[in-house]
């Protein structure tokens, strides 16, 4: 026994003066939470009123108002409006782009991690595009627009998608190589040795172990693509501009039109809050895949 | 296994071709450039030899200097202030049960979202004459602020912004951290009669290094490349008090047509980043740290 420990003992004690239950402190615990998500939620409730709200409503900061669709009919019917084309750019270069995306990352991940390539072709490779990933684009961007236009490739589909499928390629990549060493090194050797040729390897056993990898990376590039600005406000003109163009586009003019700003910036949300809501298992797994390994 | 070298390459090329076309060509063709000057004639580009006198500008260039500081600021600001608020969110909501795919959901949602339509939803707030801060503060009984066009206040606006928008993804990585440790060791504190603040500093902070340093790493690069949000609020201005670095780029490369200086700047910029990689990975191999 030793009686220096024993006087200790009072002072480490933690005193609570104020001993909540369990209830309570899961209720406060809510609380705090519940406020954090109102405080996140607010400009999104904001942004959806004022897309219903008339320019008059907006401009006296009217709280309470008629919902009103004209900014949903402005921009989706008038002549004048691009938003329909700039919406139908943004899903068919989201669409084919990580597509693309897909296809290379998860062949370069599976050749990388599973056919003994030496560890300089590994590491060079990853680091290079570790590099290019941390690189703000709109470096790149200045270079890309000069030589698209010396291959005829400026303002089409194919440059933007050429552009994009490389952006969102080191994700990819990273991502993949994550879900393709979920892969067992023996049942690749097993499958080798029984003489089944690469692209059978890779439909057989690689794909059906990898589906919910893919599907994650896939939500994920298409968002990301569905997002990109710096690029293709430098790569596109009016025929190929996507959705951020056209928001952005509105924010340009000298007066603005607020209510037709928040209703395409609404629609444009849609796709990617659709995706949260029926897809949120393969966008936690694909953020956490991503980020925290 | 010989018969697979055909196939070993054939995965492996199309990445490879990819970056080679559309990473390393172009940043050969950015290092060319950057000892010329371009003007263009009859829709040609003609390439006057500068030598090194583009990079010579570099130092002296102001917009330059505002870009790289602004950005700077921004970027320890804003990421110091998420990290901050997150982890203390974390602590206080660790456990929360039920409503977990409703809060997830709601806290995801903000990076999904494009930036340029941050930048609207927040324009509109701030709109000096209808913005509904300033309806706040007028309720309040408090002066209205010109959030975006004074220059005092501009970066600290954009901060904001970038704080509502990032918060919330660094508290859920932060909590999935928080909620992986192991409970026996916190059990153990607990019966040694550690206080909270013990508890806190000599084991939460230790273990949750990694994910710290991991979410702290991830919002740095993409705060370094912000453009979006900044473009829509408020292009840079007023005068240079929200100019960050990719926007000098932009306005140099595009903007003016400085083509030869815009790809000085650029290849500046890649190197320091490059730079700072390589020591960060050096210094993490040195402590035997494996991503």
């Amino acid at each position: 026994m030793t009686h220096a420990s024993d006087t200790h003992q009072p002072l480490a004690t933690p005193q609570r003066r104020f001993a909540l239950t369990d209830g309570q402190v899961a209720v406060i615990r809510h609380l705090i939470l519940m406020s954090f998500a109102l405080v996140v939620l607010f400009p999104f409730f904001w942004i959806v009123s004022a897309a219903f709200k008339t320019q008059i409503d907006l401009l006296m900061g009217r709280i309470l108002f008629e919902p009103n669709l004209d900014g949903f009919t402005k921009v989706i019917f008038d002549k004048t409006s691009d938003f329909l084309r700039n919406f139908g750019n943004s899903m068919v270069i989201g669409a084919i782009s990580t597509f693309l995306v897909l296809v290379i990352a998860t062949l370069a991940a599976f050749s990388l991690y599973r056919l003994q390539w030496p560890g300089w072709v590994l590491h060079s490779l990853l680091g290079w595009s570790v590099i290019f990933h941390m690189v703000p684009p709109i470096t790149l961007a200045g270079a890309w627009y000069s030589m698209f236009r010396s291959v005829g490739l400026d303002n089409t589909y194919s440059g933007i998608i050429l552009a994009h499928t490389t952006l969102h390629l080191p994700m990819a990549l990273w991502m993949m190589g994550v879900f393709v060493r979920d892969v067992p090194k023996e049942l690749v050797e097993a499958a080798q040795i029984d003489g089944a040729k690469v692209p059978h390897i890779l439909w057989h056993v690689v794909l059906p172990i990898v589906r919910p990898g893919l599907a994650a990376t896939g939500i994920l590039t298409f968002i990301f693509s569905w997002n990109e600005f710096p690029v293709v406000l430098v790569l596109s003109q009016r025929q190929t501009a996507t959705v951020p163009l056209g928001i952005g586009k509105y924010a340009q003019e000298n007066t603005i039109a607020f209510t037709e700003m928040a209703a395409a910036s609404t629609l444009s949300i849609l796709p990617a809050f659709l995706l949260l809501l029926f897809a949120q298992r393969f966008i936690v797994r694909g953020l956490t895949s991503g980020a925290v390994k | 296994m010989k018969t697979d070298t055909f196939w070993r390459h054939a995965t492996l090329w199309p990445a490879l071709v990819l970056f080679a076309l559309l990473t390393i060509l172009p940043l050969m063709k950015l290092f060319a450039l950057s000892f010329h000057d371009v003007e263009w004639v009859n829709r040609e580009a003609v390439w006057d030899w500068v030598g090194l006198s583009n990079y010579a500008k570099l130092p002296q260039d102001n917009l330059l200097r505002a870009g790289a500081l602004n950005t700077l600021i921004f970027a320890v600001v804003a990421v110091a202030l998420q990290m901050l608020l997150g982890f203390i969110l974390a602590l206080l909501t660790t456990r929360v049960v039920r409503g977990r795919v409703f809060y997830r959901t709601v806290f995801i949602l903000p990076i999904l979202v494009p930036g340029i339509i941050i930048g609207a939803i927040w324009k509109l707030m701030y709109s000096y004459d209808f913005g509904v801060l300033n309806s706040i503060l007028m309720a309040l009984g408090l002066a209205p602020q010109d959030w975006l066009g004074s220059p005092d206040l501009a970066l600290l606006s954009v901060i904001i912004v970038d704080v509502w928008h990032w918060t919330p993804f660094c508290f859920l990585l932060l909590l999935a951290g928080l909620e992986s440790l192991p409970d026996d060791i916190f059990e153990a504190a607990k019966i040694d009669g550690a206080t909270r603040w013990q508890e806190l500093r000599h084991i939460t902070l230790p273990l949750m290094l990694p994910t710290i340093a991991v979410t702290f790493v991830f919002r740095m690069i993409l705060a370094f490349k912000v453009f979006d949000e900044i473009y829509l609020l408020t292009g840079g201005g007023p005068g240079t008090s929200t100019e960050v670095i990719s926007f000098t780029i932009y306005r140099r490369f595009f903007t003016e047509d400085q083509t030869g200086y815009g790809a000085a700047m650029s290849i500046a910029v890649i190197a320091v980043i490059a730079a700072g990689i390589i020591a960060a990975t050096r210094a993490t191999a040195g402590k035997g740290a494996k991503a």
